[in-house]
Formats: structure tokens, C-alpha cells, sequence
């Protein structure tokens, strides 16, 4: 006696827009690979309903300063090349794989080293022009300095098609005008909360910005410290993209580096935490696990520093990626 | 499938007496209840024979909740009732099982039953720590297996999963192995020597296929049997070929309430480094597995996926708050600064974080704020100068040291001027963002 089995698949009727990051020749930048996320029409890596044409992606964070303020697991694979954003973003590409270099411009930081717009703009040139993967440039995090870096930067990177961010709730003017003018995408920011998500995207697209050029960022925590609350931000946002909801159907950027490195489970040595496990391999082991989690929630960027934990990371990717997914 | 019942038909199989004996006003309004699930029809005393068949199907829970193991360290795994934790919850976290082969030796199976004692980790208040030992008949002997069943029982004190598809074998096995193992498993070949098996000893049986057919055709005929608990088997495919038969069981079960795959579900990962199999678990911790069976020990693989299962099945609609008292951080002293912050448990475990990292010891006050953090707990008038100077007071923080200052968070710095006339206390602005704690401990706060 068969029995009939349910059809297990759901018709989604919307689509996560397809973002291109970075400019080749052809299109007035100088970029030898270029980087496209989004476009899936189903939950993340649900192969047997729905198309996934581009893969997430891992882009590999530098600072235009030596990040001093790593734990030393961290700094000891760039030891030789911090303070020279060039080589940091070189070895990143050439030794690690990485997709994308996020450069994050930390010494515009008016609280540490306080550099001008115009050591930044040079930063990112320097970083432009030793690799030939797209570019994500985040400011340093101060509104009003990074209102006052962004225009130098911006233009400096002229029509290389970067990602740029932050834009929120109450600062997203400077950097709509700017991603426009010089042909930039940008990352659309709201602190672990869906209706300003919402609102992030809307407010963009008032000030003339397309929302098919942004990227989400829903705020990023790490595993073990609030990783839920994104973890079902993302998931709500990701289906009420799939239900046709179009100022919720943008990738998903994750920035890990920043929130995993300040955990106690990623920096804690072996006699502090007795038990469990080297920190030169639980450092690692924390930043891959919080990618994996995120992962499964919907994550296409996700912004990472060690390299152990991004060479695992996409080759999680490329497993959950992978043919054989119709069973 | 069943067909859900609507009211009307529940109705019509009750007495319809509106005797009140099920703590509802009349048949009517129970029924409405029982048709959505929220009463059980066992709450009708008088209930017809006829009508609890006809409803007793239609009325289980989409998936069956089953126990493995028992005593203190039984296990508890499916009854879920959706797939994605904002839409309730999820119930029963899974299982982590660490599997161990008959084929090691002695001293390699003693190594592994350590490695698997030491997996415990206190996390955020929570005890984490491995739940299951899977003992893997590779040795094709069913007296070694017995043997080294009776070894990992006995030395792991954890319920078990016996991974012995050989019926002559697994029997050898059961008498050691404690009371409800998971026996690993029916498939087309052995099930009825398998289904005897569970029956005599009371113990659930996973079930495996290489299609849902092949599944659905087992579990119903185990059914058929008399067999209840049962565990669907996520395959032996490629790590996106296990997460995929992990959702569409899922699926089917809860969206289509399809009762022939109305079970919790067992998946092994593939092995691999500790980087990788993390991956694997993980994701299946998720999606949505009751039991994942690891190969690795290392302890940061084993607590990452401890720590994301912790994460995911934490529930959503329940504010995460800590007990509200005085917390030490690092090494206090008569010096030391005193910090306040909500018993949000995030707001909590982010300051001490950062306290620990600042490695300045120090004394936190926790106020309770019902689990709300700082600036909603303000919002709602749940952290007010009168009620933190009582904190405070209560908590006889400022009675540890020499000073008399207290530091509140940034984002209560309003709170300021009044705090600091009620109590006579020096009222120090602490950072809005964390972050900034330990440059502040470090560098701006000072005891006198």
C-alpha cells in the first residue's frame, strides 16, 4: 500500500535582489573579479524549491591603522603587513581567498588615531590598487567624522562600484548623495530591528537611492551573545522578502570580526578557560561557528578577519552549495 | 493523512449534555478548544469509544514528543509545533551525542569516555554538556559490542544510541545498554526483527530509507506493529542532502500534518575537522534535528554547537533576565568600581564581558528590570533613581568599598542628578556603547 506524500516545496512569489559589487574594465572601474550576491527565491540553500545563482561570499576585514586592540590570535596571521593596508589586503586575497577586502577605517577614529579624510581617501587607494577584488569601505563608526571622511573617500574610489557604509535611520543623506555621485552600493544599517530595517530601506530610496543597490545590515551579534535576535530578524526578513515583501528583499551583510573577537570564548586562554580547548584554535572555531549559524539564517556577505575561520567558512559554502540537494 | 477536524464535527462526537465536567461551559465551547489543539478530548469524561477513535488521530500533535533514555539524564526530543522559533518557540533542544566505535581499543574507548566526561561547559548560568553516547557496531562481533556498549554505559552514565543495524547483534547489546537506548535502525531488510526488538525492551527506533517513501512505508508499518517512538533517520547523503531531508521532514509534518513522518529526527554528520563538522552540526542543530551525532571531542567544536543550540532554542517570547543581586567580576577590593546595569541577561553578559576584558575587577549591580534592558527598562519606568538608590542599598554594594560613587550605564545618564540627591552619592556617567567599558575602567574611572 503507497502512500501519497505531500508536495513538501511552498511557492514563494518574491526574489532577494541581485547586487553587484565591484567594476571591471567594461564598466569604467579597474576590478580583475567582481562580486554578485542575492537573487535566491527560496530559504537559504533550499535547493529543491528555489535558485540560488550566487553563493555568499566572504570578504576578509582591513584596517587602514595596525588593529592593535585584536587579540593576538587574530594579529599574528598579519603581524607582517598591519599598518600597510596595501600588503594587509594583498595577503588577505593571495594567501586566504578572500572575495572581497572590507576596509575598515578605524584611524579616522577621533578617540585614537584621528586621521584626516584625505589619509583615509589614501588608505583606500592604496588598498584599490594592490588587489583586483571588489572593495567594502565602513567608516569608523563616529557619524560626524565619517560624514567628513566619506566624501573624499568616495571619490577617491570613483566608479569602482564599492560598497560603502553605514547609512541609517538618522544618517543616511551624506552617503545616498555620495553612492549615487560616484557610483557606489551601500550598507543599509538598523540596530537588531526589523521595522527600522524597514525603515533604513525606505528612507534611502526617499532621499533617491535605489533599494536594489543597497545591502542589509541588521546589526551582527556574536554566537553565544545574542546571535538569536539577528538569527530571527533574519529569518523574518528573508520571508517577508519571499511572501513579495520588495523593501525587505535586499542580501544580507553580516559583520562578524568586531562582535566574535570581543567574546571571552575567542580571547580567553586555556587557564582561564580550562577545558575548553586552545585559544589558537577556539578563536577560529567561535568566528567559523558564528558564520555557519548566520549561514543557515540567510547571511550573503559575511565580514570575517582569521583566516582558519574564513578557508572553513567557504568551504561550508561550497558544501551547502553544492548538487545534491533534491533528495 | 487525517483531515482536521473543524468545531462542528468535534461537536457532533460529544454528549453534548454541556455537563461542564471538562471546565468548559458548554460541549460547544470545548469542541472550538479541541479543534484547535488547545484542549485535549481526554478532558471529557464522557466521551464515546467511537469518538475518541474518531478523534484520537486527528487530535495528536503533528509531531510525536519521545523520550531516550531515563532518570536524571533522560532526554526529551521532538514535539515542535513550527519551523522557525519567531513564530513561538522551539521546545526540545536536540540532542548532542559523541559516537564511539567498538572497533577502538580499550584504552582508545577509555581516552574517548574522558574526553566525553570533560565535555561540560557553564555558559551564561546554563550547565551545556554532551547528552548522548552513540556506540558504533563496527567490529561486526557482537561480543566485543556487547562488551564495549557495557563499557560506555557504565562510564559515560548518558543514554545511549545503539548503531547496530544487525538485529542478533543489537539483542546481544540491550541488556547493558540501559533502559530506552535508540536502536539505530529499521530499514526494509531488518524491521520486523527490529520492531520485536523495541517492543520487548522499550525503546524507541530510528528508521531509515534512501527516499521519504522508502520512510513512510516504514514507519507505517512499524506502525502497524504497535510501534510509537520512533526517530526518522536524515541519510546518508552529502551534509546539503541531510539539512535537506531535515526541512521537507520537518515540512510535511507540521505544515502538511503529515503523521507518517510525524517524528523527531536523528542526523549524523559526516565527519571531518572540527572546523567542518561544526559546520554541519550546527546547521542541523537549526534544522531541525532532535539528535546530532558528532565524531569530534574538541572542546571548542563541542561548545560552539552547545552554545548555537543554546541560542536557537532559547525562547523568543520570554524576557532573558538574570537574577537581580550584587555580581563580582575579576578581583574586587575595597577600591574597586561599582557598576549598575538591568537584569537583561544580554546587557548583563555584554558588561561583564567587557569588565573582564578591561581586567579591572568589579563590583556590578544588577537592577531588576523585569529582563527589559536599559533604555526600554527606563521607557517603562522599571529603572527609576528611587528604585536603583533601593538596588543599591539592598544589594549593599557601596558598603564593599571605600568610595561612595556608583556608575551608571550611558544611556541612563538622565537619571543622573536625581539619583545622586536622593542618595548623597557620587553619580558617575558611565559609556553609552560597552564597548567603551574598558577604556573607561582603565583610564577614566578612578576611586577617589
Amino acid at each position: 500500500m503507497a502512500m501519497t506524500i505531500p508536495e513538501a516545496k511552498r511557492n514563494w512569489t518574491g526574489k532577494i535582489n541581485s547586487v553587484t559589487i565591484g567594476a571591471g574594465s567594461e564598466d569604467g572601474g579597474t576590478r580583475t573579479s567582481v562580486i554578485t550576491v542575492g537573487g535566491a527565491t527560496s530559504l537559504p540553500f533550499y535547493h529543491f524549491e528555489g535558485e540560488f545563482p550566487h553563493r555568499p561570499v566572504v570578504a576578509m576585514e582591513v584596517w587602514d591603522v595596525p588593529a592593535e586592540e585584536w587579540p593576538e590570535v587574530v594579529q599574528e596571521p598579519f603581524a607582517d603587513v598591519m599598518g600597510d593596508p596595501g600588503a594587509w589586503a594583498q595577503k588577505c586575497v593571495e594567501e586566504h581567498g578572500a572575495d572581497l577586502i572590507a576596509l575598515r577605517l578605524q584611524g579616522c577614529d577621533p578617540s585614537g588615531a584621528d586621521r584626516s579624510p584625505e589619509e583615509a581617501a589614501k588608505a583606500a587607494r592604496a588598498v584599490l590598487e594592490a588587489v583586483g577584488v571588489p572593495l567594502v569601505v565602513w567608516g569608523c563608526g563616529n557619524v560626524d567624522k565619517d560624514n567628513d571622511v566619506f566624501p573624499a573617500v568616495a571619490e577617491a574610489l570613483s566608479g569602482e562600484n564599492c560598497l560603502l557604509g553605514t547609512i541609517t535611520e538618522d544618517n543616511y543623506k551624506t552617503l545616498t548623495a555620495l553612492g549615487t555621485a560616484y557610483g557606489h552600493k551601500l550598507i543599509a544599517e538598523s540596530p537588531v530591528d526589523i521595522n527600522i530595517a524597514k525603515q533604513v530601506n525606505i528612507l534611502a530610496l526617499d532621499a533617491g537611492y535605489p533599494m536594489e543597490n543597497l545591502v542589509m545590515y541588521p546589526s551582527t551579534g556574536a554566537l553565544g551573545y545574542g546571535i538569536e535576535y539577528v538569527y530571527s530578524i533574519m529569518e523574518r526578513s528573508r520571508i517577508a522578502a519571499l511572501q513579495g515583501d520588495k523593501a525587505m528583499a535586499l542580501p544580507i551583510l553580516c559583520d562578524l570580526g568586531v562582535q566574535v573577537w570581543k567574546a571571552k570564548e575567542a580571547r580567553a586562554s586555556a587557564d582561564e578557560l580550562p577545558g575548553w580547548g586552545d585559544v589558537a584554535a577556539r578563536g577560529p572555531m567561535w568566528e567559523a561557528a558564528t558564520a555557519y549559524t548566520y549561514l543557515v539564517a540567510g547571511a550573503d556577505v559575511l565580514v570575517m578577519r582569521h583566516p582558519q575561520a574564513v578557508r572553513a567558512t567557504r568551504k561550508a559554502i561550497e558544501r551547502l552549495m553544492g548538487e545534491g540537494g533534491q533528495s | 493523512m487525517p483531515k482536521k477536524l473543524t468545531g462542528i464535527e468535534v461537536y457532533k462526537l460529544l454528549p453534548k449534555t454541556n455537563c461542564g465536567d471538562c471546565n468548559f461551559p458548554t460541549c460547544m465551547a470545548f469542541a472550538m478548544q479541541v479543534a484547535a489543539k488547545k484542549a485535549a478530548l481526554e478532558q471529557c469524561p464522557h466521551v464515546s469509544e467511537e469518538a475518541q477513535a474518531a478523534l484520537g488521530e486527528a487530535q495528536a500533535p503533528p509531531m510525536r514528543t519521545v523520550q531516550l533514555g531515563s532518570g536524571d539524564t533522560a532526554l526529551t526530543i521532538g514535539g515542535e509545533t513550527v519551523l522557525f522559533r519567531h513564530e513561538e518557540k522551539f521546545h526540545h533542544p536536540p540532542g548532542v551525542a559523541i559516537r564511539i566505535s567498538d572497533s577502538l581499543s580499550d584504552e582508545e574507548i577509555a581516552q574517548r569516555l574522558e574526553e566525553v566526561r570533560n565535555l561540560r561547559f557553564e555558559r551564561v548560568g546554563d550547565e551545556l554538556q554532551v547528552d548522548l553516547v552513540a556506540v558504533h557496531c563496527d567490529s561486526g562481533d557482537g561480543d566485543r559490542y556487547a562488551q564495549v556498549v557495557s563499557k560506555v554505559k557504565d562510564g559515560a552514565d548518558l543514554p545511549l544510541v545503539l548503531q547496530c543495524p544487525d538485529p542478533a547483534r543489537l539483542s546481544g547489546a540491550l541488556k547493558a545498554a540501559g533502559q530506552r537506548p535508540l536502536l539505530w535502525a529499521a530499514d526494509r531488510e531488518n524491521w520486523e526483527q527490529m520492531a520485536e526488538l523495541s517492543l520487548k525492551h522499550e525503546a524507541p527506533l530510528a528508521v531509515r530509507g534512501d527516499s521519504l517513501e522508502a520512510l513512510v512505508d516504514l514507519t507505517g508499518k512499524l506502525k502497524e506493529k504497535g510501534l510509537q517512538d520512533m526517530i526518522i533517520d536524515a541519510g546518508d547523503g552529502q551534509f546539503v542532502e541531510r539539512l535537506t531531508r531535515l526541512v521537507k521532514v520537518r515540512r510535511l509534518a507540521l505544515q502538511k500534518e503529515f503523521r507518517p513522518l510525524g517524528y523527531p529526527a536523528i542526523a549524523f554528520t559526516t565527519g571531518g575537522s572540527p572546523l567542518e563538522e561544526a559546520a554541519e552540526a550546527i546547521a542541523y542543530v537549526c534544522k531541525y534535528a532532535g539528535v546530532v551525532v558528532m565524531e569530534n571531542t574538541a572542546p571548542e567544536a563541542v561548545l560552539s554547537v552547545l552554545t548555537a543550540r543554546q541560542n536557537v532554542y532559547t525562547d523568543p517570547q520570554k524576557p532573558n533576565a538574570i537574577e537581580a543581586k550584587l555580581y563580582e567580576v575579576g578581583e574586587v577590593g575595597p577600591e574597586s568600581p561599582v557598576l549598575l546595569t538591568t537584569n537583561f541577561a544580554l546587557t548583563y553578559f555584554t558588561v561583564a564581558g567587557e569588565v573582564e576584558n578591561s581586567r579591572v575587577g568589579a563590583y556590578i549591580v544588577v537592577a531588576d528590570t523585569e529582563g527589559l534592558g536599559v533604555l526600554n527598562a527606563y521607557a517603562d519606568d522599571k529603572l527609576t533613581a528611587e528604585r536603583i538608590v533601593k538596588t543599591v542599598k539592598e544589594q549593599g554594594a557601596l558598603d564593599k568599598v571605600n568610595h561612595n560613587k556608583l556608575v551608571i550605564p550611558g544611556l541612563a545618564a538622565m537619571l543622573r542628578m536625581e539619583i545622586q540627591e536622593e542618595s548623597g552619592w557620587e553619580v558617575v556617567i558611565g559609556p553609552e556603547d560597552a564597548a567603551r567599558i574598558p577604556h573607561f575602567l582603565r583610564n577614566e574611572w578612578r576611586p577617589a
